[in-house]
């Protein structure tokens, strides 16, 4: 892997994000959108529910948490589509880029961008809604990580959806969290969830971050076991994401998609 | 003996019932410039696309200075560069921040002088902060060659380089191709449908009809060598009528 290339990679990211305040701004509006309508939310919710049990930490922490994932996997996608739009493969493909190169930079690009809107949600959580990082103690850097990972992963599996299908078919990979979000139990136990639905709900990372998170907050103890199968299952999904998206190019190269891409064909 | 920079043998590609590219063989050698000419639909764009590594042939293989595309895909591309009409630099960018994220890709030496320099022989000194989709089509064509030149390659793709440029810059631009064929030691595929063009810049020429090599020589010498007074006769009798230079 040669490092000037996958900084080039990022290095546009940073110059398209540097002029534009349009894209800036979705890093942070949306997230703090969802700070704060979940933030009243959850005050509402501590008025009415029975004394003693605190919605903050289960429910506030739940959605900054998913959104920090969402923010990764937007961020790769993010970064791909720039390069569908202003119609740049060719450009980029006809160059000495090696495909993990090329993902490389993109991921680099989603970390920039996560980072930052987690900074705004973290921020706004603590100082607005009093939520605690401290309540989920050491807990919290798996807990980031795990979402992470699987983000990245997300990503480039939905890039790779859009390399194979087209320019039209971005649609497809935005609502992907949302699909997921069921299964992950984000805000509810996956004991809540009928059986077929567990054995999905097992399979996704997320799912063990989040069941981790209820445990704490609930005084139980840290389970690491699940949180590693968690972040291997995320590790494994970022290799299959990644062996997928290099077989939609080389299925690209071999059929001539790549190079009539701009043309949004299927065939 | 040193590998020619380009050599392409029997490359042929099939997209379904049509046969674009049919198995064709030529090689470009150091400080050629090689005219690959032809109509609409011939095969030159499909070629093109086979050499850069962003299509794969049927059948057939490609080598840069020895380095076999797709095997060593990496090293050739790293000493190949192209510009064409229909891959224009990303519009959102400005013109330096453009140049120095490809230069990155390229892994280009002492890139700030690279560019200054280039975008000096090439008139677009004063434009570096201009975003690229603002350029004139005259400017967006000449930055895609500064791109193309910016890490010195042994091969050098151009696909109707002068298509949107006025005569006077157009004779400009070839002067500059030139120069760098003289100078570098590389060599040059060009396609162009502008014969006078051709005929003042190739050392050779391949004529293409529906993706076979038809006719091949000196653009100087060959109109008369096929009875045509003129290189544009030739084209024209190539594109209507190839199969009776296929039969001659």
């Amino acid at each position: 892997m040669r490092l000037h290339r996958v900084a080039a990679i990022a290095l546009r990211q940073f110059y398209l994000m540097r002029g534009s305040p349009a894209r800036v701004l979705p890093l942070f509006a949306w997230v703090a959108i969802d700070i704060v309508l979940w933030g009243f939310i959850t005050r509402y919710l501590n008025t009415v529910a029975s004394p003693g049990f605190d919605f903050v930490p289960v429910l506030l922490g739940a959605v900054l948490l998913w959104d920090f994932f969402t923010r990764v996997m937007h961020g790769v996608t993010m970064a791909f589509l720039e390069d569908v739009w202003s119609r740049n493969f060719l450009n980029l493909f006809a160059s000495p880029l090696a495909i993990h190169e090329y993902l490389g930079g993109l991921v680099l690009s989603g970390i920039a961008t996560s980072s930052a809107g987690l900074l705004l949600m973290v921020a706004l959580a603590t100082m607005v809604f009093g939520l605690s990082f401290f309540a989920y103690g050491l807990a919290l850097v798996p807990f980031l990580l795990v979402l992470f990972l699987f983000g990245i992963a997300l990503g480039i599996f939905g890039s790779a959806l859009v390399l194979r299908f087209g320019p039209a078919s971005e649609w497809l990979v935005w609502p992907l969290p949302a699909i997921l979000s069921p299964f992950a139990a984000v805000f509810y136990p996956v004991s809540t969830l009928p059986q077929w639905m567990r054995h999905v709900s097992r399979l996704l990372p997320p799912t063990h971050v989040f069941e981790g998170m209820r445990a704490i907050v609930a005084g139980g103890a840290y389970q690491a076991i699940p949180l590693l199968w968690g972040a291997a299952l995320a590790l494994a999904y970022i290799l299959l994401a990644s062996g997928f998206f290099a077989h939609v190019h080389r299925l690209a190269v071999r059929t001539g998609l790549l190079a009539r891409y701009s043309a949004e064909s299927v065939s | 003996m040193t590998p020619k920079v380009l050599s392409v043998n029997r490359l042929r590609r099939v997209f379904g019932d049509t046969t674009a590219v049919d198995g064709i063989s030529f090689e470009v050698g150091r400080n050629e410039i090689v005219g690959l000419l032809g109509p609409n639909g011939a095969g030159k764009t499909t070629t093109i696309n086979m050499i850069l590594g962003v299509l794969a042939p049927s059948s057939g293989s490609i080598r840069v200075e020895g380095l076999d595309i797709p095997a060593s895909r990496a090293l050739a591309l790293d000493r190949t560069n192209f510009a064409a009409v229909y891959a224009p630099l990303p519009g959102n960018l400005t013109v330096s921040q453009n140049l120095r994220v490809f230069g990155l890709l390229y892994g280009v030496k002492d890139l700030p002088g690279r560019i200054g320099d280039l975008l000096d022989r090439f008139d677009l000194k004063g434009r570096e902060d201009v975003k690229c989709g603002v350029l004139s089509s005259g400017e967006q064509t000449r930055l895609c060659l500064v791109k193309a030149l910016l890490n010195l390659p042994r091969l050098l793709l151009l696909d109707e380089p002068t298509a949107s440029l006025d005569p006077a810059t157009a004779r400009d631009i070839r002067a500059r191709i030139r120069e760098f064929v003289a100078h570098t030691h590389g060599g040059v595929l060009w396609t162009s449908h502008n014969m006078y063009e051709v005929a003042d810049v190739c050392d050779r020429v391949l004529f293409l009809s529906r993706g076979k090599i038809l006719l091949s020589g000196n653009p100087r010498t060959l109109p008369r060598e096929h009875g045509k007074d003129t290189l544009e006769e030739l084209f024209i009798t190539v594109a209507r009528e190839p199969l009776a230079l296929e039969r001659a």
